[in-house]
């Protein structure tokens, strides 16, 4: 996939540059050094070096020296320790293992909503188009952590409508933030907050589909639904491909809406998800080493994750188009 | 089957009625009403939490939670009194990593972007790929190694450890990257050369003014991605009067849990706080360009 993508993208330079002005330039010129050196700088001192410093950190430990009762706790080289410790702690395991039912959940339904939404977006005859495109982005402004105290007030038993519809009824509340039912109220937020934002990525590229396709199965009587399915899916195949990314990126890096929802409920531990168990590896428990080595084996995880399903991706969409 | 079934309903169609009046029949309601759930669905959390900021503490948790309560003032003023003000710091403090924040990222990502759209130049093919892989990189596992980055540097708690890593955005580049490619023409670019433009000219005239609807997506993506960004400045920050809006209110909840009484302060706090966002939101909607992003994975 590092090989992919780049690829695809130097395609498109190879393509960009043959027309381009800038081969046939007379002198050289500064100008894109310039141009790039305040992305440069701040990459390397955001992003690479503090990569660099969390992979070197993370081969580092706190280890008694010296023996007996001179020995003093100094910082050491350990190899690879620190990701044994990691791979093998069965809280990271099963961290992983929630965040997979939450991401089964929250993915999925994110996305085919998504795609219902733009689909009868795109679809003629469908009223309401403007008043509802508008309602289901509204989300995209609300911020996860906020979305997270709206949800947790409406599942909170002493303030939820549903409970309190239930209560009136049948004299019950609704254990939404008890296991099972937390892992389908984590993964609503998601939805919620996640729904629109990817409905309008996959509604604009529909929108990017000439008219013609549609009108001329149109005229061979094809139904608006067939012409959704057979015609305009297929060919949002790229769209859905990167939504999907997103979606799962998104998934693998959710911090804020279990931390959130932890006050209401003692169903959420310290270490539900990886990134809080990393949290509390790095600033409850001042083992800065290993949580170093999870955050790299996290972001190496999600990066292999998301090169495979881009590979996947491409490769069902070239099929496609062969 | 699957393949025979919709053929016999399409030589139906055309046999009986006008394709037409078909469409017509099959193709309003359904649609209109699922989007109308959807709406729905979006709304409803909106709505109450509209509607219990008006709520005084008693009738939080007596009255049925969609009544409108007597108390808004009430709340509003014990808001903006907590903490000796700090909601109003809170609010600040989001403009300014949001905000500025989101400025100086797109400022950043056109010029590396049209860079590398429009000129060759050593280091030009590592950068891409750095920035590739940038792309991919869970930003948010990046929260904690550059904190103890900044923790060494003596930067961390500061506003600008929280506002600096914002900046750099390899999306934000990418997308401008792909844009430039699109919307400034080189043939523009030559002719202004020989015009005898030099190149700082060449980017404040031509590529600037070209590049601006795609501006307003990467601004746009970039301040709502800031503004969700909670493990950074959650990391960074220790004093309360530094943090932004959603770790404010994250504390807030957090204290609520013993202390019912802020629950009511956090409400009104979130209600007030979605307010601007979604009126910007709504406001730049018509000017953003967001099939640069499903272009994107072509491009």
């Amino acid at each position: 996939m590092t090989t992919t993508t780049p690829r695809a993208a130097h395609g498109s330079a190879a393509t960009a540059a043959p027309a381009g002005a800038p081969r046939r330039r007379r002198r050289p010129t500064l100008a894109p050094y310039v141009l790039s050196a305040p992305a440069v700088l701040l990459y390397v001192a955001f992003l690479a070096v503090p990569i660099a410093y969390a992979v070197y950190l993370s081969f580092r430990g706190l280890r008694l020296t010296g023996g007996g009762a001179f020995g003093r706790r100094r910082e050491v080289w350990v190899g690879a320790d620190n990701y044994v410790a990691a791979l093998t702690d069965p809280e990271l395991g099963a961290g992983l293992l929630r965040l997979l039912v939450y991401g089964a959940i929250a993915v999925p339904l994110t996305l085919g909503l998504a795609l219902l939404f733009a689909l009868l977006l795109d679809m003629r005859g469908a009223r309401l188009v403007r008043f509802s495109r508008t309602a289901i982005f509204l989300p995209y402004a609300v911020p996860g952590v906020i979305a997270t105290l709206l949800w947790g007030f409406m599942y909170l038993p002493s303030t939820s409508p549903f409970s309190w519809v239930t209560r009136r009824l049948a004299d019950v509340t609704i254990p939404f933030l008890d296991v099972p039912l937390l892992y389908p109220s984590l993964a609503n937020i998601a939805i919620w907050g996640g729904v629109g934002f990817n409905m309008i990525i996959l509604y604009t590229s529909l929108r990017g589909i000439p008219d013609e396709i549609s009108e001329s199965a149109r005229l061979d009587g094809a139904s608006e639904w067939q012409i959704a399915l057979r015609i305009k899916v297929p060919l949002v195949g790229p769209a859905l491909v990167l939504t999907g990314l997103f979606a799962l990126i998104g998934t693998l890096q959710v911090y804020g809406e279990p931390a959130t929802l932890k006050p209401m409920t003692s169903a959420i531990s310290w270490t539900f998800v990886p990134l809080m168990k990393i949290y509390r590896d790095a600033f409850l428990r001042d083992d800065l080493p290993l949580a170093a080595a999870s955050s790299v084996v996290l972001a190496l995880g999600t990066l292999v994750v998301s090169i495979a399903l881009l590979r996947l991706g491409q490769r069902r969409v070239f099929g496609e188009q062969s | 089957m699957t393949t025979t079934a919709p053929a016999r309903g399409r030589t139906g169609a055309q046999g009986s009625a006008p394709p037409r009046l078909a469409r017509h029949r099959t193709g309003r309601t359904g649609p209109t009403l699922v989007l109308a759930l959807g709406a729905l669905y979006c709304l409803v959390p909106v709505v109450w939490v509209v509607v219990a900021s008006t709520k005084a503490r008693s009738e939080l948790f007596s009255t049925f939670t969609f009544a409108p309560g007597s108390g808004l003032l009430d709340n509003l003023r014990d808001l903006f009194a907590y903490g000796d003000g700090q909601y109003g710091l809170w609010v600040l403090n989001t403009a300014l990593y949001a905000g500025v924040g989101a400025l100086l990222s797109t400022l950043v990502s056109v010029m590396a972007g049209f860079a590398l759209a429009k000129y060759r130049f050593a280091g030009q093919r590592v950068l891409l790929y750095a920035i590739l892989a940038g792309v991919l990189l869970p930003g948010i596992t990046l929260a904690i190694p550059q904190y103890l980055l900044l923790a060494e540097l003596g930067l961390a708690g500061s506003h600008l450890s929280v506002l600096l890593p914002s900046v750099i955005s390899p999306f934000g580049i990418y997308l401008s990257r792909v844009y430039a490619l699109s919307a400034v023409p080189d043939e523009t670019i030559e002719a202004a050369r020989i015009d005898g433009a030099r190149e700082s000219r060449v980017f404040t005239s031509i590529a600037l003014p070209m590049m601006l609807p795609g501006m307003v997506t990467v601004f746009m993506l970039q301040f709502v991605g800031i503004w969700n960004n909670f493990l950074l400045p959650f990391i960074m920050l220790s004093d309360q009067d530094r943090y932004p809006l959603t770790v404010g209110l994250y504390t807030l909840l957090s204290k609520g849990s013993g202390e019912p009484a802020l629950y009511s302060i956090a409400i009104v706090g979130a209600a007030l706080s979605i307010v601007p966002l979604v009126a910007m939101l709504l406001f730049l909607q018509r000017f953003w360009r967001l099939d640069l992003i499903s272009g994107g994975l072509k491009g």
